[in-house]
């Protein structure tokens, strides 16, 4: 079937003219029409769209055109705008607001000729890690929809994982490609903060948010991230340095790979999962690779480093949502204060007020340099942690999240045992390090992830490393029942 | 607790938030609870460690050359506005 | 009843004379139909990010290097938090730790002729704001956000000033010098060029500082002069009749000539500054330094020295002359033309009818109706005695108001001077005649009927006369002596 080829195949397809885009965007279409209503993984569906799109993609084609992605269907996580089209980011205050421009991220895949079947729904601002947060509803994971995708991208890895897209855009700022990815068996890839322009990405918190991909196969990801990646002026924090092919080279061998486990990640660690990850060493070992332990003394305190930061920039990002120049506004404001506290207090949800009112007490008077400078003391520390450890290592392994999806409902009133959720993957994010989580396994028929971390601008060895564990296994091939 | 419900109060209009009488006491605990999370950084001995705001060390700020590249799109982008007249963004009475 | 004295620190703004932006690229022209001149940036939409104009930064170190400042090779932009309509992101983009402009000082020149040095603690770039408009809008206010994001540099000085008159000079010191600098245009009706003055008082001679007020947005050097007499006379009395000065934002109010209490502003302001993510540190190089170096100008206290020097001018004179870089460049090039014996000539016409017609008509000197190479092709017209300073005066005004040049003025109104010493030679003796009594009190010691006798001749000769030779003649002619 159409939805389980990848990308290199539907384009080698589509070059040969054994299908159409159309046909093909066609399909997707189909099967967000029958399969979405009981995952919720789309918060807006642009068909008409991407049917045109499509045409225009054949067009091309048939002019002789070639690419990776011309042609190819996609669903774009609700936090990058969309010229014309509503961008929600998950939020009530954002429920009636038509972007007026692309993201950096949506430009550059449309160039490509990519086709945008719609939009994914997601945690309200990006905000949280099972997609319970959203104004549309939470998102429920194909491989058992009581539980969750993940979040904050639930609504891309769901979709994923169901196969209603031959990719989706996701965004991670503590963990939310690479969690949702390992809790729905796809692949999810962040890379080096400053590799992927921000641009026209709402922000959520800035230092730390890094737009990235979900695909099949690290074979996909590197295909989709290629066209992704490079700098844009637009962005002060984009990079200015060459992006690699990355598709070509995925091959590159992984004999005398150092591959570091980290220490801190296994102490506690639930013995199935753990298992797991020994296993995936074995493979790595027989590709060739050397395993050695390291540890990373500051890294059990990412998590509350990480909610001091990202709360106090979040506190200011959501600023701008105050019912003046778009969004919503309460009915009848009394006054202008009125109108502040109640377009805002009733335009964001709990756990967004929650994180804005977390980073206003972090920033005040009195309390800025026992919260926010600590931290950014402490994030310091746990950088330089892990330049220490890629001096010995070229690349960093563990699980990407403690446990395989749980219940719906089962953290949403306990925001700390949420956050804890988040323990393995916000290291990366704080010391913008290139993150990807690699389907590895199963507990309980639920898929689990393996994690792979990598120095700054190292998505190729990340991508390669992760391309060549899946030709040595078969878990990026299963499939939820029903989906397949 | 850490913190009270008057602290709540203070953060929530500084932020300008409105929250719902029946909506504090949750506030007030969970806010409690993530506060009381992140004060063990405190324990950190931080002496000497250089703050860090951007994950990419020894990067500088890029500057833009002085020209102008916009045109005027006013009403396309008040076409999301929840209220405008000639042209201007309407707002409550602001009080100087 | 204690002897007071007045501590005053000046936080001036001055909107950097950029095209676009300090972080985005919308035109910073004034006067454009309302948010015309807003992009998405400025707007504050969601995912839009701001990026540093090199032209704002350029001119923050110049004015740095203008008043020896140290010029920050690391500087850090933060955001300071507050709701404000006219405020879009939420957020005012400025610098709180590490300006880009550290400690400098200038020196200001007092109504005694003292000279007195005031510090500048810092300078830093930051955005201006929106604007809210009331006028027809019932309980309600338009936003206007053309110029939000409008580059602004801040430049707050020590509280190193004693009066009123102090900060006025202070500040007309800064407004010259960055038009000097072509950094900001200085419009003040415009809001260019605007200041907050914080105001305090303490017994003479104490060390303490008292509480202060800021009083907000000073718009002239009349308000400020005004609005610092009436802060301080407030103050005063305010502790003689056993009060305390509360410290916070005050208003002032032209028309009632008074400051009021900003109460919308007072309370609980807690800005969370913090760095802003989205902007890196902006670097500052010797190469950059060196390069805004070069473009310095010669500043006003280099040139007024220059001029004091070169053209023996009085140092009120060179001070006067300097005042803008164009006035400057108008007496100079008068100064060229004539040669430097005649500098002084040149100094008097543009301090006194030039400035004069300048003031009275409310015209800049760069649209002045009388140019510098037609001024001193009048000038030159006394110089080779063609008519005299008198009649040059008139002609002056003929040439503003008719826009004549001097030789065809002096040609058409028959205004060229009488030299023929026997042309007035029988002008004297027609006026000796007919004032014998005059001049037999003359010849008695009445020296003073001098000036009666030249009047007489001058009036004579449509006052066309050469006063030097008429002096001369009339006094031989007075004293019978043979001419």
């Amino acid at each position: 079937m159409l939805h389980n080829l990848s990308i290199g195949e539907l384009a080698d397809r589509l070059a040969a003219r054994q299908i159409s885009s159309v046909e093909l965007t066609a399909h997707f279409l189909a099967r967000i029409g029958r399969l979405n209503p009981s995952l919720n993984a789309l918060i807006t569906l642009t068909a008409e769209q991407a049917l045109d799109s499509a045409a225009a993609a054949d067009r091309r084609l048939a002019a002789g055109e070639r690419g990776r992605l011309l042609g190819i269907p996609l669903i774009h996580k609700d936090i990058f705008c969309t010229d014309g089209v509503r961008t929600s980011c998950g939020s009530r205050i954002l429920d009636n607001f038509v972007a007026p421009y692309d993201a950096a991220v949506v430009t550059r895949l449309k160039s490509a000729g990519a086709v945008m079947l719609g939009k994914s729904n997601m945690d309200e601002f990006a905000m949280g890690s099972s997609n319970e947060t959203s104004f549309y509803g939470p998102v429920r994971n194909p491989w058992d929809t009581t539980r969750v995708p993940g979040g904050s991208s639930g609504g891309s890895a769901a979709a994923m994982g169901a196969r209603l897209a031959s990719f989706c855009t996701g965004t991670d700022t503590g963990g939310s490609i690479r969690q949702p990815a390992a809790l729905t068996g796809v692949t999810g890839i962040k890379p080096t903060y400053g590799r992927v322009s921000r641009y026209g990405m709402v922000a959520f918190a800035s230092s730390l948010d890094q737009a990235g991909v979900f695909a099949r196969t690290a074979a996909d990801a590197a295909a989709v991230l290629e066209v992704m990646a490079g700098f844009d002026p637009r962005d002060s924090t984009s990079v200015d340095a060459p992006v690699p092919d990355y598709p070509a080279l995925l091959e590159q061998p992984l004999k005398g790979l150092r591959i570091g486990l980290l220490r801190e990640f296994f102490e506690g660690l639930e013995a199935r999962n753990a298992a797991l990850i020994e296993e995936a060493l074995r493979v790595y070992r027989s590709l060739g690779a050397e395993t050695l332990e390291v540890s990373l003394p500051h890294l059990p305190l990412s998590v509350p480093t990480y909610y001091v930061v990202a709360p106090a920039e979040c506190s200011s990002n959501l600023s701008r949502f105050d019912g003046v120049r778009y969004g919503y506004r309460c009915a009848q404001p009394r006054d202008l204060a009125d109108l502040y506290k109640r377009s805002r207090g009733e335009g964001f949800g709990a756990e967004v007020k929650r994180r804005i009112m977390t980073g206003t007490y972090v920033l005040s008077a009195g309390y800025y340099d026992a919260y926010y400078l600590k931290a950014q003391k402490v994030r310091r520390l746990i950088t330089d942690d892990f330049r220490a450890a890629f001096r010995k290592v070229d690349l960093l392994i563990g699980p990407t999240t403690p446990t395989p999806a749980f219940a719906i409902g089962a953290k949403i009133d306990d925001p700390v045992t949420m956050y804890l959720n988040d323990i393995y993957t916000i290291g990366a994010n704080l010391a913008g390090l290139p993150g990807l989580s690699a389907p590895c396994g199963f507990i309980d028929a639920l898929p689990m992830g393996l994690q792979l971390i990598g120095p700054h601008f190292s998505e190729a060895r990340l991508l390669g490393a992760a391309h060549q564990f899946q030709r040595a296994t078969r878990w990026h091939e299963q499939i939820p029942g029903g989906y397949e | 607790m850490s913190l009270t419900r008057q602290d709540v109060e203070k953060i929530a209009h500084l932020a300008r938030l409105s929250i719902a009488d029946a909506e504090m006491p949750v506030y007030v605990s969970s806010l409690s609870s993530i506060v009381d999370f992140v004060a063990e950084l405190s324990r950190v001995e931080t002496g000497g460690v250089e703050p860090m705001a951007h994950p990419l060390d020894g990067q500088r700020q890029r500057l833009r050359p002085d020209q102008v590249t916009e045109t005027d799109h006013r009403d396309k982008y008040q076409a999301n506005a929840p209220s405008v007249q000639a042209g201007l963004y309407v707002v409550p009475r602001v009080i100087e | 009843m204690a002897d007071w004295e007045a501590v005053i620190g000046l936080e001036i703004h001055a909107q950097l004379a950029t095209k676009s932006k300090i972080f985005s690229g919308s035109a910073t022209a004034y006067g454009a139909e309302p948010n015309t001149q807003a992009n998405l940036v400025d707007l504050a939409y969601p995912g839009v990010l701001p990026v540093l104009n090199a032209e704002a930064l350029r001119m923050a170190v110049k004015f740095g290097l203008a008043i020896g400042a140290t010029i920050s090779r690391r500087s850090i932009f933060a955001r300071k938090n507050y709701f404000y309509p006219d405020l879009p992101k939420g957020y005012q983009i400025s610098q709180y730790e590490q300006p880009v402009v550290g400690n400098g000082s200038l020196a200001v020149v007092l109504d005694d002729g003292a000279i007195k040095t005031i510090g500048v603690t810092r300078a830093h770039l930051e955005e201006d704001a929106g604007k809210s408009l009331h006028e027809g809008l019932a309980n309600a206010s338009g936003i206007d956000l053309n110029r939000a994001g409008t580059p602004l540099l801040e430049i707050v000085s020590e509280p190193d000033m004693r009066s009123a008159k102090e900060a006025v000079a202070y500040m007309k010191k800064i407004h010259t010098l960055v038009r000097y600098l072509e950094i900001c245009d200085g419009n003040m009706q415009e809001g260019s060029f605007r200041c907050d003055a914080n105001v305090s008082v303490r017994p003479r001679g104490a060390n303490k500082f008292g509480t202060r007020a800021e009083v907000k947005n000073l718009n002239s050097f009349r308000f400020l002069e005004k609005a610092i007499q009436f802060e301080v006379a407030r103050q005063i009395e305010l502790i003689e009749s056993g009060g305390k000065v509360v410290q916070e934002t005050r208003l002032y109010d032209s028309d009632k000539n008074e400051t009021r209490s900003m109460r919308s502003k007072e309370e609980a302001n807690d800005y969370r500054y913090f760095p802003d993510p989205d902007l890196l540190p902006v670097e500052v190089d010797q190469q950059f330094i060196d390069g805004v170096r070069a473009t310095l100008p010669e500043l006003p206290d280099e040139k007024a020295a220059r001029f004091a020097r070169e053209f023996a001018l009085s140092a009120y004179d060179a001070g006067v002359l300097c005042a803008s870089r164009e006035l400057g460049a108008y007496f100079e090039s008068l100064v060229q033309a004539l040669g430097i014996a005649h500098a002084k000539l040149a100094a008097n016409w543009v301090m006194g009818e030039l400035s004069g017609a300048l003031n009275r008509d409310n015209v800049e000197i760069t649209a002045s109706r009388v140019s510098a190479a037609d001024m001193s092709a009048l000038l030159g017209r006394i110089v080779d005695a063609t008519i005299s300073g008198k009649i040059a005066k008139d002609v002056f005004e003929a040439m503003w108001s008719e826009g004549k040049t001097a030789d065809a003025l002096i040609e058409a109104r028959g205004l060229r001077q009488i030299t023929d010493a026997g042309a007035i030679e029988s002008v004297i003796d027609a006026v000796i005649a007919a004032n014998p009594k005059q001049l037999a009190d003359y010849r008695a010691g009445k020296d003073k009927l001098f000036g009666f006798f030249v009047g007489q001749v001058m009036k004579a000769t449509g006052g066309k006369a050469n006063p030097a030779q008429l002096n001369d003649l009339l006094k031989a002619k007075l004293a019978g002596e043979p001419v």
